[in-house]
């Protein structure tokens, strides 16, 4: 809602007493306004004035969490239609269906390709988060166990799905510890569900066809005392879940519409039989706001991709990946191999580490920290430059690795060879590399 | 709180550009709403898909890619008609890869023979697309405008540094140029600018704005096309307001989640569904921040993605 400085210092005591830890109350709305501190420092501020200041700075979606442990699911809290505005924050998690209509083996399958499927990637472990335990046989008793089978063989956030009251409510007896999210309040059975949500402290999911209806329950919920709730627009066709997103996070960032201001469940699950299609209408909600997306299983073929798209999405455009500098041996390489020296923005690893291991010959990839600055953009900064290559290829260890003296530098900066030459000494030798990454390989291969 | 349709009111338009030749040209372009807001505005032409096409036998594609091509891979003319007559291509993307001065420096001569067989025995568009080595496009395309006069290839990429030359191709023989720009909406619109006081007209314009691939840099491209549709539609940038070229599907291909096969990354899942999946994930991605054009390679993964692009505009 984003009240100014000057709005938020009407509000204040002004008394400039300081205890907030800045000179002025004016300084210290300032700060508020632009989110650098909470309210609760001014031990002077008037109930009225609370009440109105938490209403103006709550977060236009909910943020909120589901799980424990390590593996808590954070959703929500968004700020912003378009990353490129400023970033999204909370990428939405990964559920794969489980039934306690299938079978046991079937059942442990979809357990083992949670646990195991796990990427590695810039320094990061890519992985899915939760499970859907959907309680197709109608039997509570088989349903709790099996959620407490879920719980105690994964990490997974769950989410409990059920018809009937009676099994969500013994499903959330054995898993209340977990968080889960109950899935989900509808007009049937709001009263009931609830309570099961305040008693149990978990957060909840609510379903009806139209937005409209939809608002309407969850302004009964807020009624209730619910804050932690999840969205399901009930859409299961593309084109209408896809316009339900947008319409759902605008209506919260730009109609400050409390009502709609909760992170979103989709369910590409449900809108199609075909595994490939599926994990397309998902890629579509991975860009398109999605707070938690419900597969019907995972497989790597299509698991993999959509992990990666989400990483991307959800990289903050104002901070370049980076990689750690050191050094990368790619292909298992020997004392004769050669050895790169190249900048540590994450793109730049990637597409060079690619090239080098296409190539197949075995090499040493030094990786210097430029701050995430591309080649050519490190240069002109002044960090990818003679003196500090050379610096950094001396105390990088490399020369104990191999035998020879021999650097390949990239040839977009072929021009820092004589510095870099003086700073190593005569027994180095700078060779100048492709301009181009897609090049390495055949000047790898013609000995260079 | 009864609940309104959160619509925003757009004040610019993509301009359409008209591909190609005769019945089966192409018009793309028109949108003045962001990508699939239909609720908002309108796409009169759905994006399509060109599927690529190279003059050589590919050295560097997986089993995956290579295999529905293995019978034409040599022959550029069989492998285009195969694209149209089995895969139902709206577009060719004709990719020059024998032209790299770092790879086989093939001669401009050359090129335009293959151009011209590959341009008169298809009726669908022809995207002509060069090494993007600049010096080397400017010699290479210049001389394709001319020996294919008047058959509105889409040719490119145009950079600033060869812009003259193959504009003034494009103006005298009449075909469309794509201006093609670093990831950078300034210098995207300072190039369309460039185009312009040439004398190429509007509609014989379309824009790459350079293409990451899933895991290496999508995000980046993700968010100039998003940024580039903002300032067309919302901010009036008229030098923005250009239909969109991703030629994807090289960046894709290219990579070593794309090539690994099961033994070497059992991880990953099955090969050939991965490499489908990684290549339509990224045209769905693009097609999202608003691509006009995808250039695309496996006839699975295009299945895949005209099935969403229809599902997304479904009344």
């Amino acid at each position: 809602m984003g009240l100014t400085g000057i709005q938020i210092f009407k509000l204040l005591p002004k008394t400039n007493c300081k205890e907030c830890g800045v000179p002025t109350c004016l300084a210290f709305a300032m700060n508020l306004a632009a989110g650098k501190v909470e309210l609760t420092l001014c031990p002077y501020v008037s109930e009225e004035a609370k009440a109105m200041l938490s209403e103006a700075s709550a977060p236009p979606i909910r943020p909120l969490s589901i799980g424990s442990g390590e593996n808590v699911v954070k959703i929500g809290g968004e700020t912003v239609l378009f990353r490129h505005e400023k970033t999204f924050v909370n990428k939405p998690g990964f559920a794969i269906l489980v039934s306690d209509a299938m079978s046991e083996a079937e059942i442990e399958d979809r357990l083992k390709r949670f646990n195991e499927l796990r990427y590695e990637r810039v320094g990061l472990t890519l992985r899915p988060e939760m499970i859907a335990i959907k309680n197709e046989s109608g039997d509570p008793g088989k349903f709790e166990a099996l959620v407490k089978k879920v719980k105690s063989e994964t990490d997974a956030a769950l989410i409990l799905m059920s018809e009937k009251i009676e099994a969500l409510t013994a499903g959330v007896k054995v898993s209340s510890d977990r968080i889960p999210l109950i899935y989900a309040a509808t007009d049937g059975n709001l009263e009931a569900i609830a309570n099961l949500a305040r008693e149990s402290g978990c957060p909840l999911a609510v379903r009806a066809d139209h937005l409209e209806v939809l608002s309407g329950l969850t302004e009964k919920l807020m009624a209730a005392g619910l804050k932690d709730l999840v969205l399901d627009s009930g859409s299961r066709t593309l084109r209408r879940a896809f316009e339900d997103q947008i319409f759902i996070r605008r209506a919260a960032l730009t109609q400050k519409n409390r009502f709609l201001g909760f992170p979103t469940i989709t369910f590409p699950c449900e809108m199609t039989k075909d595994p490939m299609k599926e994990a397309l209408i998902a890629a579509t909600f991975v860009a398109k706001y999605a707070g938690i997306i419900v597969l019907s299983d995972f497989r790597g073929e299509s698991l993999f991709p959509l992990l990666v798209e989400r990483l991307n999405i959800y990289t903050d455009p104002q901070r370049p990946m980076v990689m750690e500098e050191g050094i990368y041996p790619i292909g298992n390489p020997g004392e004769d191999s050669p050895v790169l020296v190249t900048v540590n923005f994450s793109l730049t690893y990637f597409i060079v580490s690619g090239e080098i291991e296409s190539s197949r010959i075995p090499s040493w990839l030094l990786v210097m920290d430029t701050e995430g600055l591309s080649v050519l953009t490190a240069w002109a900064a002044g960090k990818f430059v003679g003196d500090a290559i050379g610096t950094f290829i001396k105390k990088s260890g490399i020369a104990d690795r191999v035998k020879h003296r021999q650097v390949i530098i990239p040839g977009a900066v072929a021009v820092v060879s004589g510095d870099l030459e003086e700073e190593l000494g005569p027994e180095w030798k700078i060779k100048v590399g492709p301009r181009e990454a897609a090049h390495i390989p055949a000047y790898l291969k013609t000995g260079n | 709180m009864a609940f309104q349709i959160p619509q925003i009111t757009y004040s610019g338009v993509i301009k359409e550009v008209t591909l190609g030749k005769g019945s089966k040209a192409v018009t793309i372009g028109g949108e003045n709403s962001y990508p699939y807001h239909l609720f908002e505005g309108g796409m009169d032409h759905p994006p399509r898909i060109a599927i690529e096409v190279y003059d050589i036998p590919p050295e560097d594609w997986p089993e995956t890619a290579l295999e529905p091509f293995r019978d034409v891979v040599h022959d550029p003319v069989a492998w285009a008609r195969k694209c149209v007559e089995t895969y139902g291509a709206e577009l060719i993307a004709l990719q020059l890869v024998s032209t790299d001065p770092n790879g086989l420096n093939r001669s401009a001569e050359e090129a335009v023979e293959t151009v011209k067989k590959v341009a008169t025995s298809i009726e669908v568009p022809l995207i002509v697309w060069g090494s993007a080595n600049a010096e080397k496009d400017g010699d290479v395309l210049r001389k394709v405008a001319e020996a294919c006069d008047g058959m509105n290839l889409i040719i490119g990429p145009v950079v600033e540094g060869n812009y003259k030359q193959i504009g003034a191709g494009a103006i005298a023989y009449r075909h469309t140029v794509i201006a093609s720009s670093p990831i950078d909406i300034n210098l995207a619109k300072q190039l369309n600018i460039l185009l312009g006081n040439l004398g190429i007209p509007d509609s014989q314009i379309i824009v790459d704005p350079t293409t990451g691939g899933l895991g290496y840099g999508i995000e980046y491209t993700y968010s100039v096309m998003e940024r580039d549709r903002m300032a067309a539609l919302s901010q009036q940038d008229e030098r923005l307001q250009f239909p969109i070229i991703c030629n994807m599907a090289r960046e894709v291909w290219k990579t070593k989640e794309a090539k690994a096969s099961a033994e070497e990354a059992p991880a990953l899942g099955d090969p050939k569904k991965r490499g489908i999946l990684m290549e339509a994930v990224t045209a769905v991605t693009l097609l999202l921040a608003g691509a006009d054009i995808l250039v695309m390679r496996h006839p699975e993964a295009i299945k895949l993605v005209r099935d969403v692009i229809s599902d997304l505009m479904a009344k």
